[in-house]
């Protein structure tokens, strides 16, 4: 399976990324630079975190407004899977590819540490290896993580299962919504979660409760041919 | 040529935290009497046309598309300078 990955200045979390992809595929990605109006035939499209252009006006929004963001658009509304990631998260959002918009932590505080999450949709392509209400650990490193949507858009999200991701067991960070941490399209194919599932794919990490969301992705994991 | 100034600021009902904080800070500045506070930006504009309808058309796309996220904010544009 062929990924690749989107790159734009002031992201710092793409070596991690393209490490975690490598290493789960077999097979580096291909990195597609922000103003290239192609992206290649992959199975996989992934933004990973930091701060692009410096969170300059609102976090992500500079970065959503690239040139290959419209060949992103085309590629996910042709059906390809991808995960945007903390700031790949914020730009998802900002292409409008995602519903809703993320804010300044309700604390003010940059919160880095680990959370706990709740796995709200297990039957989603990103998910199927896990248990529906499974509890899993993930690392969050955040300033801008606090998910707002309006009622209407909340009672969508909800009702369509679009919702992945809840902060569990009173761990939410950030002041999010609903303590929404990720959701996916209403068609199922795009994931945004604030949480860094790249970095904990490998025992030496300290576990590997992110990595089936990448082996889910890529069709790697028994369960994900189901969903 | 036009000047414009277009102010953003959240929309009622979305938490600001940093309007929260600045409120706090100017209570123990030991301002009385202050009530809420919101934080907002403010875009100062200009344009290389002398034609008013063009410049506003102009500016409110310019908020649709970048300068306010209408998912949280909403803006104004006012023409301060022909």
């Amino acid at each position: 399976m062929r990924t690749a990955v989107i790159l734009l200045p002031g992201l710092n979390r793409d070596r991690d990324m393209i490490a975690a992809i490598t290493k789960i595929s077999g097979k580096p990605p291909v990195t597609v630079w922000q103003t290239e109006t192609e992206i290649p035939n992959v199975d996989l499209i992934v933004i990973p975190g930091g701060f692009s252009y410096g969170d300059y006006l609102r976090c992500g929004a500079i970065g959503a407004r690239m040139p290959v963001m419209e060949a992103l658009r085309k590629k996910a509304e042709a059906g390809v899977r991808v995960i945007g990631v903390c700031n790949g998260f914020q730009i998802l959002l900002e292409t409008g590819l995602l519903p809703g918009a993320l804010m300044r932590n309700a604390s003010l505080k940059f919160v880095c540490r680990e959370v706990k999450l709740e796995v709200t949709n297990a039957g989603t392509p990103f998910t199927a290896s896990y248990r529906q209400g499974e509890i899993i650990r993930c690392p969050v490193a955040h300033h801008d993580g606090n998910y707002f949507a309006d009622g209407e858009t909340l009672a969508r999200l909800n009702g369509n299962g679009q919702v992945v991701f809840r902060y569990a067991e009173g761990s939410n960070p950030n002041g999010s919504i609903e303590d929404i941490a990720g959701i996916v399209s209403e068609a199922g194919n795009v994931l945004g979660l604030m949480p860094h599932p790249e970095n904990l794919i490998e025992t030496a990490h300290g576990g590997t409760d992110g990595r089936g969301i990448f082996e889910n992705a890529l069709g790697l994991s028994d369960l994900a041919g189901a969903a | 040529m036009t000047t414009a100034r277009i102010v953003v600021t959240l929309k009622n009902g979305v938490l600001d935290p940093q309007g929260k904080a600045i409120e706090g800070a100017l209570g123990t500045l030991n301002f009385q009497g202050v009530g809420k506070v919101r934080q907002g930006k403010v875009f100062d504009v200009e344009l290389d046309t002398k034609d008013r309808a063009k410049a506003e058309s102009d500016l409110n796309a310019m908020c649709e598309k970048l300068l306010a996220n209408t998912v949280i904010e909403d803006y104004a544009v006012e023409i301060v300078e022909e």
